[in-house]
């Protein structure tokens, strides 16, 4: 029988996945925040983050000279050689050949946001030929937005068969399924989506929280309940599921205690670029900087490194 | 009623440094004990780390651009209001100074050259780039202009004596031309500057403008001297803390300049003056084309 309300269909769905306890999580992460990482663990918890990370820019004024620009410093971050490129750069399906041209055939991979980023407003038809057409562009990994008014109305075959559409349209691409923390309200809601999703996806697929067009960006909670359920997701079904938080991550400290999260929560099988990532602009200067404070010793000023990406 | 006046419990103040136009304790949570003259145990001051150092430079350079904005009138006026705050509290600082060992009269002499010495500044705000700035005779057709702009973050060493005076003379021509500023008030007598801070969060100075830290120099000193977003430094020191900040500045290419004052000098006019902003400013030249 097909429940009635948006509420029965939630209740039924959290009766199959369990719920989630919000105090517990809320602790939890807080314990995160007192960790200390010095000295080498620190410079390699760094260089890691360097490595997941998605460099982005999303922006209505974004021209192929500034996603050249963006390129370069993905596939060189720094002068120091010890320093890895990012995972990948990330950018709207227009810009993806241009980012091929510069990236194709290195280690840095090109992410494309598909499927009406970030409002997903618009037909399902439409969305599909986007994702079609940025793969056929090149793009190597698609980030799609769910159905959010879909999943908020209870209507979650809905929004699992358009993930799976769009799981069908990317072909060899990987993809990466934006479940828009900040609009589904709950961690409930969050790890209803997180399952859904994630029954729609193969290994090697990504959850990621939001699309950073939202006031209410990812935070270690909602990272927190989405590899939870990724973990109890793959305990069920051996299928292993990345994770990738974006999104209001600007400072390395906080990008430390997300990798912690995932050391303690899912296990060292997670702590590489394949299966988690950092989707984020200022990050990586921040990274940077932090890289050379540990070298020199001496606290660096931002304006030392290569232009922010922030400012493409 | 008396009996109540002896049974209550006294209630003593924790004082906290002023970072980013907040009070905060050190974020390693160490304090250090200081005494009155009398000895008597007066307060624990935070016993700021690099950290701390690392964090007011954050604060600073977020403050530094919105500030170095303002019109020269209205950073004047700002100036002006800190000295009203000051004036109007001055007693609870000649308080603070005496608890310590200075000498009323002392005291409250170096006080009013504080509130004099801010509306020195708060004067030279607006008309300092007049005397600075030029315009240069040039064998082209061009107009040759030399104009000022503020540094940035400018790091502040202030002396243990006189501990007041010395801190605001040092940090009002740097601020006068729109830096911000990280500083470090004096070891030995750090309590009258925590009360200017709380007089900096009540006038109009924006968050961040002034930070004030307090701490031990040994463990301070050697990291003002190598942060290289700290663009120029402004310190009361004695032979191995000018080397030191010397060697740090010469690897981080800030400017360093040293206040050769000491006690009685900081009184006088001396002190002041357009030589001090002129200190803290960069000097950019523009050629403009005349037309035909």
């Amino acid at each position: 029988m097909t429940p009635r309300s948006p509420h029965a269909a939630h209740a039924r769905l959290l009766d199959e996945i369990g719920a989630v306890d919000c105090v517990g999580v809320e602790e939890r992460v807080a314990k995160y925040m007192t960790r200390s990482i010095k000295k080498a663990s620190k410079v390699w918890g760094l260089r890691m983050a360097v490595s997941m990370t998605d460099l982005t820019t999303l922006e209505g004024k974004d021209t192929p000279g500034k996603i050249e620009s963006l390129c370069r410093k993905a596939l060189h971050p720094h002068d120091d050689p010890a320093v890895p490129p990012v995972a990948a750069v990330c950018v709207y399906p227009s810009m993806v050949r241009h980012a091929k041209r510069w990236v194709g055939g290195s280690r840095v991979r090109v992410a494309s946001v598909a499927t009406a980023f970030p409002s997903g407003q618009t037909h399902y038809r439409t969305r599909l030929a986007e994702v079609r057409g940025a793969v056929a562009d090149g793009a190597d990994e698609v980030d799609m937005v769910i159905n959010r008014g879909a999943f908020l109305s209870g209507d979650f075959s809905r929004v699992q068969d358009e993930i799976a559409g769009v799981v069908e349209a990317c072909g060899a691409a990987a993809l990466k399924v934006i479940l828009e923390v900040s609009e589904l309200e709950t961690y409930d809601s969050i790890r209803a989506a997180s399952f859904l999703a994630m029954g729609a996806l193969r290994p090697g697929d990504f959850i990621k929280t939001s699309t950073g067009k939202t006031s209410l960006n990812a935070t270690l909670g909602s990272n927190q309940v989405m590899i939870e359920a990724i973990r109890d997701f793959y305990l069920d079904t051996a299928v292993p599921i990345g994770m990738k938080p974006a999104g209001g991550i600007r400072t390395a400290k906080q990008s430390l205690q997300y990798l912690i999260a995932v050391k303690e929560t899912l296990g060292d099988a997670w702590l590489t670029p394949r299966r988690y990532r950092f989707g984020a602009t200022s990050l990586l200067n921040d990274l940077l900087r932090q890289i050379e404070r540990e070298r020199t010793g001496a606290y660096q000023a931002p304006y030392s490194f290569s232009e922010a990406a922030e400012s493409y | 009623m008396t009996a109540r006046a002896k049974s209550r419990i006294p209630v003593t103040k924790t004082p906290k440094v002023y970072i980013g136009g907040a009070f905060v304790r050190s974020e390693s949570a160490r304090t250090f004990k200081i005494s009155g003259a009398d000895g008597a145990f007066f307060a624990n001051i935070p016993q700021c780390t690099r950290k701390d150092l690392r964090n007011a430079v954050e604060a600073a350079a977020k403050a530094g651009p919105g500030w170095a904005k303002r019109s020269p009138y209205n950073r004047a006026q700002i100036l002006y209001r800190l000295a009203e705050m000051i004036e109007a509290r001055i007693d609870e600082l000649i308080g603070s100074l005496v608890r310590f060992g200075a000498r009323r009269e002392d005291a409250a002499r170096g006080m009013s050259v504080c509130v004099d010495r801010l509306i020195h500044y708060a004067g030279w705000a607006d008309k300092y780039e007049q005397l600075l700035g030029s315009v240069n005779p040039v064998a082209t057709r061009h107009f040759n202009f030399t104009v000022t702009e503020p540094m940035g973050v400018v790091g502040v060493i202030a002396p243990d004596s006189p501990p007041l005076l010395g801190l605001i003379s040092m940090v009002a021509p740097v601020i006068a031309s729109g830096n911000t500023v990280v500083a470090l008030a004096s070891e030995k007598f750090p309590y009258p500057s925590i009360l200017l801070g709380e007089m900096l969060a009540t006038s109009d100075l924006p968050g961040g403008v002034v930070n004030l830290l307090t701490g031990l120099r040994r463990e301070l000193v050697p990291t003002f001297a190598t942060h290289a977003h700290i663009r120029a430094i402004y310190a009361s020191a004695g032979a191995e803390e000018r080397r030191a900040l010397r060697l740090g500045a010469a690897a981080s290419v800030k400017r360093v300049r040293f206040a050769d004052e000491a006690g009685a000098a900081w009184l006088e006019d001396t002190a002041q003056g357009l030589d001090a902003i002129r200190g803290f400013v960069e000097f950019k030249t523009t050629w403009h084309p005349i037309g035909s």
